[in-house]
């Protein structure tokens, strides 16, 4: 045998499989656990919805070629029609133009109010279950005074304070899911912090900065990002409430709260002027929830 | 047994405090200029005022003490039940809560009988049906039902049985028919909860090694469900009815206004929308109030339902 | 009567599941006759648990039986929910695994014990709260009123189990199937629950049907063992024959990998005046305070002056049932919990009263193994970055070096390298459990402390991961405390035995004295309860 066959033969060996051996990276792996989610019709269908409402968010003119402000008094009030997807309000807009671009308000708004709660709940969360002893009795009672002061309520006494629009209504929803978070958070951390790799992990000589980092908060991530998807479906809720009280954005800024509460007056004679972007926003936060659940059903 | 009592009294005491002393602080110290507020929903404007008059208004809405001795005459006045006087209706706050409050009551209570009886009946039937493809559906239900914004389904509700079947009333206050509608729209959310929770529950308790042991006695799936399953599933609807309080004041709020009913949570729709601070602080703390006694009763109930809480371990 | 109890022929399980099939059950053929005790041995995976439900006619939804089943005349596989129902509690009775979770926590004992006995006089009658109490009397439970009207939770595992055993007596059945009946308890307890319930059985002329995976139970108590692997019997017969002579492969090695089969490895002759031990506890104690509660202790003692050696390169093994305090000695040996009396010292250094930080040097020398496989590797690292863990958090080793530290730990442990990149749900609990060996090794400790290593697992994975405990002291010279309830699993690895009960030390020694000349009457209660021991014959 020469030289060459030898190398050749060598180079299918075991010895040089294992020195092959790589890692493969996380980010791989995640990837090839989220395709086959995509196999499931209702997953893929809830995401494409939920990406729908995140493009109108920010590129509202991608998706429609009104003007949501363009008001035409002939065209008002006008049944859905192919023109027309869902029809026009009492200043004859366009409203399914006045909904994809209403979208960037609503959906800002969510963002910024589980931004906030995130924040504000995953710190208090993890300080709290981590530290445990008198910072966690003390956290804890904080976050029972805000859970006793109810979501809208609580909205109701900032905007009354700051004032109305959108950024108000958005920091009052996100104050108000605070508590949600924190106690989910803690929950998992002291879950997780007495589990055997926690301790295996300590005995082999890992610092609580190491542990913390690489084996608590990546396993006790998983509901809290179940919890983040569901509150943001929450959150638009809560901030489309507001809106529809008259306490979000003044007119003619489409958020969907002020588009349903606007078509109230309507009620009778044309009742898809709430009732659309309504069914809008269902479609939405159902998906969003849908999403939640799947994730939640298949951990990776 | 007492201790625990009143351990558990003085906590939801704390917790009533705290709740007040915040709202306190968002509308008393959060905003930039209190007085303006107050002037405003009056009905005055705080630049055509003359200096002395300003300062006449400062004292009358108590706003020239220190931080801290306002605070203490509000908590101290509303510890007695005095909320001081609404700004924009001039009117003590208490007789106005004292108007409302019955409307909301029987509005919310209602609407938790139903949500209670909606949300465990629809959990119960999940459970127990066998076929694939119903159940599947069944359990997808609660998830609508909290996708649902609560206005707008108080609107679709009013379009469907008002309008086109003139069921019901659409809006007002009177007679037991005007209630229908409104408690139906408010009970919906907190019964997909309720049926979210019970159907983990059963869920959950149907793996547990005790069902086996039921079925092998000779008890039927019925007998098996009922007697076993559902008492342990249960246990946290107890804890949830607490938690649901907040929920079912928020939506009185939106509920009343689009039936026009003229309870509580419309006067406090009213309230912000004239940034009359008493109102908003009286309702905010007698909301938290309700919450913080109801949590308290559950929290004193609980034992009684769950006997490992109650009855301590005599062999470890 | 002629006809047996339970009939079964060619019978066949199969389980669908999201879209695949698979046979849990393949063309099994057996017959039970009245009054006789049956075991059926098999590992997981063998369908055992499956052909008792076929039994009882539990089986799930998606499960199809093929095949004949008759119980007591009736035959099964074609059979309505309500026939099936009319023959559960009444003609079959099931005794189930775990009392722990086997009873439902809200209703009374005397509640459960009293539905089972209705339903079997299909109406509820005066005399039944007379009947319970007698029940309760009869499988040897103290204080029967008390105990009625107690809740689950109150009572202890043992206690548990014989209310369970009054359930399924109550409908006066004509079979037993006992599920698993010792995996759950203590040995001692298991013993006598085991022999009360024989008695009983014997008593009434009940047929009783053993599903174990100890063959060592089997052999002691029944009179004719089935062995089954993966859905197939593979072989059938009296205990004595099954032991003299096993036909099949599988029993032959099932019959090597039972430590109480096993043959005991040669005692070393004792080297320790050399040398001077690794580690060295002296009169440790250990309080534990307890939540107040009335009429309770403030107090829990878990140990009370516990002295031992440890010597390079020997095995010393902690035995003792649950709560006799051998994990908090382990604890407090690596420094997870300090003694309120007593010193430890490691290698002549005292090292009761060193902090975290102090403590943290010695933990390249000191290392433990876990109890639970499942729970002790991080669901979200890849093998390797649990393996080299321990180096990279003391910083010992970079890059291409971390990864040659990698291959060589898991060939070690005799795991294939591509396991490396898999994470730990994609293993069985065996390799879960070399895995976790293999991170213990990591940092080249000179002792290592095992919690229960191999309780976890099945019989045969369980001589597997002995073996390789063995191979590797004799390789690296390492020392090890292995903590244990099973005294055959300490049988064939320890050089001194140390028996705890109730957190003092009854026993120590070197392991032949123990096992031949025992001190205490509780190490030979122990010693007899050894499953598999009765068979043997043979003390040593």
């Amino acid at each position: 045998m020469n030289a060459e066959s030898r190398i050749a033969l060598l180079s299918h060996s075991p010895a040089s499989l294992s020195l092959g051996w790589q890692r493969r990276s996380r980010l791989r792996r995640a990837v090839t656990a989220l395709l086959p989610l995509l196999r499931r019709p209702g997953f893929s269908l809830a995401l494409l919805i939920v990406l729908f409402a995140l493009v109108s968010a920010l590129l509202p003119g991608l998706l429609s070629s009104f003007d949501p402000y363009a008001t035409s008094p002939a065209d008002k009030l006008t049944a859905p029609n192919l023109v027309h997807w869902f029809g026009t309000d009492e200043l004859g807009r366009d409203l399914y133009t006045r909904v994809v671009y209403g979208s960037s308000l609503s959906v800002q708004a969510a963002l910024l109010a589980v931004g906030i709660a995130l924040v504000g709940g995953l710190g208090l969360g993890v300080l709290s279950g981590f530290a445990g002893g008198r910072i966690d009795a003390v956290i804890m009672r904080f976050v029972d005074v805000l859970l006793a002061l109810p979501g809208l309520l609580l909205a109701l006494a900032i905007v009354t304070a700051i004032g109305f629009g959108t950024i108000p209504v958005a920091i009052a929803v996100g104050v108000g899911i605070i508590p949600g978070f924190a106690r989910t958070t803690r929950a998992e951390v002291l879950r997780v912090k007495t589990l055997p790799y926690v301790e295996a992990a300590r005995l082999g000589g890992a610092s609580w900065g190491r542990t913390l980092l690489r084996h608590i908060l990546p396993n006790a991530w998983g509901p809290v990002a179940v919890l983040a998807t569901l509150d943001f479906g929450a959150a638009i809720l809560a901030t489309a409430g507001l809106s529809f009280l008259g306490f979000g954005a003044a007119p003619p800024a489409a958020e969907w709260g002020t588009l349903i509460a606007n078509g109230r007056h309507f009620l009778i004679t044309a009742p898809w002027v709430s009732l659309l972007p309504g069914l809008f926003v269902v479609a939405v936060v159902f998906s969003l929830n849908h999403i939640a659940r799947t994730l939640e059903e298949n951990p990776r | 047994m007492s201790r625990y009592l009143i351990g558990r009294v003085g906590q939801a005491l704390l917790v009533l405090w705290g709740a007040y002393s915040i709202s306190y602080f968002i509308l008393y110290l959060l905003p930039g200029d209190t007085l303006a507020i107050m002037l405003s929903a009056s009905g005055m404007e705080v630049d055509s005022l003359p200096p002395e008059d300003l300062a006449r208004a400062q004292a009358y809405y108590g706003l020239d003490k220190g931080i801290f001795e306002q605070y203490v005459s509000l908590l101290w006045n509303a510890v007695q039940g005095d909320f001081g006087q609404s700004l924009s209706l001039n009117r003590p706050v208490n007789e106005l809560l004292v108007e409302r409050l019955p409307q909301t009551l029987s509005l919310a209570g209602l609407a938790i009988v139903l949500s209670l009886i909606g949300g465990i009946g629809l959990a119960y039937l999940t459970a127990y049906v066998r076929w694939q493809p119903l159940k599947v559906a069944m359990a997808r239900l609660p998830s609508l039902g909290f996708s649902v914004p609560v206005f707008w389904l108080g609107l679709l509700l009013i379009q469907v049985f008002a309008f086109s079947l003139g069921w019901f009333p659409a809006t007002g206050s009177r007679g037991f028919d005007s209630l229908i509608l409104p408690a139906v729209t408010l009970a919906i959310p907190s019964a997909a909860v309720y049926a979210q929770v019970l159907q983990r529950g059963f869920q959950g308790v149907w793996q547990e090694p005790y069902i086996a042991t039921a079925y092998a006695k000779g008890l039927s799936r019925w007998q098996v469900q009922a007697r076993h399953g559902f008492k342990n599933a249960a246990l946290p609807i107890l804890t949830l009815i607490g938690l649901q309080v907040g929920n079912t004041v928020s939506g009185a709020v939106l509920v009343e206004t689009i039936f026009a009913r003229n309870g509580v949570g419309r006067l406090a729709q009213e309230a912000v929308l004239r940034q009359d601070i008493p109102v908003v602080l009286a309702i905010v703390a007698v909301s938290a109030a309700a919450f913080v006694l109801v949590n308290l009763i559950v929290d004193l109930l609980y034992p009684y339902l769950d006997p490992r809480i109650a009855h301590t371990p005599k062999v470890s | 009567m002629s006809s047996p109890l339970i009939d079964i022929r060619q019978l066949c399980v199969t389980y669908r599941f999201a879209g695949q099939i698979t046979e849990a059950v393949r063309g099994v053929s057996l017959q039970v006759s009245q009054g006789e005790t049956v075991a059926i041995v098999g590992e997981s995976g063998s369908g055992k648990s499956t052909l008792a439900n076929a039994i009882l006619g539990l089986l799930p939804d998606n499960a199809q039986p093929h095949g004949q089943l008759r119980v007591d005349g009736v035959d099964l596989s074609g059979a309505s929910e309500k026939q099936k129902r009319a023959l559960r509690g009444r003609t079959i009775g099931l005794v189930p695994q775990d009392p722990m979770v086997s009873l439902n926590p809200t209703l009374r004992i005397g509640q459960q014990i009293g539905e089972a006995l209705i339903l079997a006089h299909g109406r509820r009658y005066p005399g039944v709260d007379a009947d319970v109490i007698e029940l309760l009397q009869q499988v040897g439970i103290d204080k029967p009123l008390l105990r009625a009207r107690q809740y689950p939770h109150e009572l202890s595992g043992g206690m548990r189990q014989r209310v369970l055993i009054a359930i399924a007596l109550a409908g006066n059945p004509r079979l037993i199937i006992a599920d698993e009946p010792t995996s759950a308890l203590d040995v001692t307890v298991q013993r006598k629950i085991l022999d009360h319930l024989q008695r009983l059985v014997a008593e009434r002329g009940i047929s009783l049907l053993i599903i174990t995976h100890d063959l060592g139970v089997a052999t002691d108590r029944a009179d004719r063992i089935l062995v089954m692997q993966q859905g197939e019997l593979v072989e059938q017969g009296p205990p004595r024959q099954i032991l003299d002579a096993p036909q099949h492969d599988y029993t032959r090695a099932l019959l090597a990998a039972a430590p109480a089969f096993a043959n005991r490895r040669k005692p070393r002759s004792s080297q320790h005046t050399a040398q001077a031990p690794i580690l060295r506890l002296q009169g440790v104690g250990k309080t534990f305070d307890l939540p107040r509660l009335k009429g309770e202790s403030r107090t829990f003692t878990a140990l009370q002056n516990l002295s031992f050696e440890v010597y390079p390169g020997q095995t010393l093994a902690i035995v003792g049932e649950s709560g006799s305090g051998k994990s908090t000695a382990l604890r407090i040996a690596l420094g997870l919990e300090k003694p309120c009396q007593g010193r430890v010292h490691f290698e002549q250094r005292d090292v009761t009263d060193l902090g975290w930080r102090e403590f943290r040097p010695l933990r390249q020398r000191i290392q433990l193994v876990q109890q639970n496989p499942f729970a002790a590797l991080d669901p979200r690292f890849t093998i390797f970055d649990s393996i080299v863990e321990p180096l990279v958090s003391f910083g010992l080793l970079k890059g291409p070096a971390l990864e040659q530290a990698a291959r060589e730990l898991i060939s070690r442990v005799h795991l294939p390298l591509s396991y490396l990149d898999r994470l730990p749900r994609e293993l069985s609990g065996g390799q879960r459990q070399r895995v976790a060996i293999a991170r213990a090794l990591a940092l080249k400790p000179d002792l290592l402390l095992l919690d229960e290593p191999v309780s976890a697992l099945d019989v045969s994975v369980q001589a597997q991961i002995l073996d390789l405990l063995l191979e590797l002291q004799h390789e690296l010279g390492i020392a090890y405390v292995l903590v244990s309830h099973d005294l055959a699993v300490v049988a064939n690895m320890a050089d001194q035995v140390l028996v705890l009960r109730n957190g003092q030390v009854v026993e120590q020694g070197p392991l032949a004295q123990v096992f031949d000349q025992p001190a205490s009457a509780y190490t030979r209660e122990l010693i007899a309860a050894i499953p598999g021991r009765l068979s043997t014959g043979v003390a040593a």
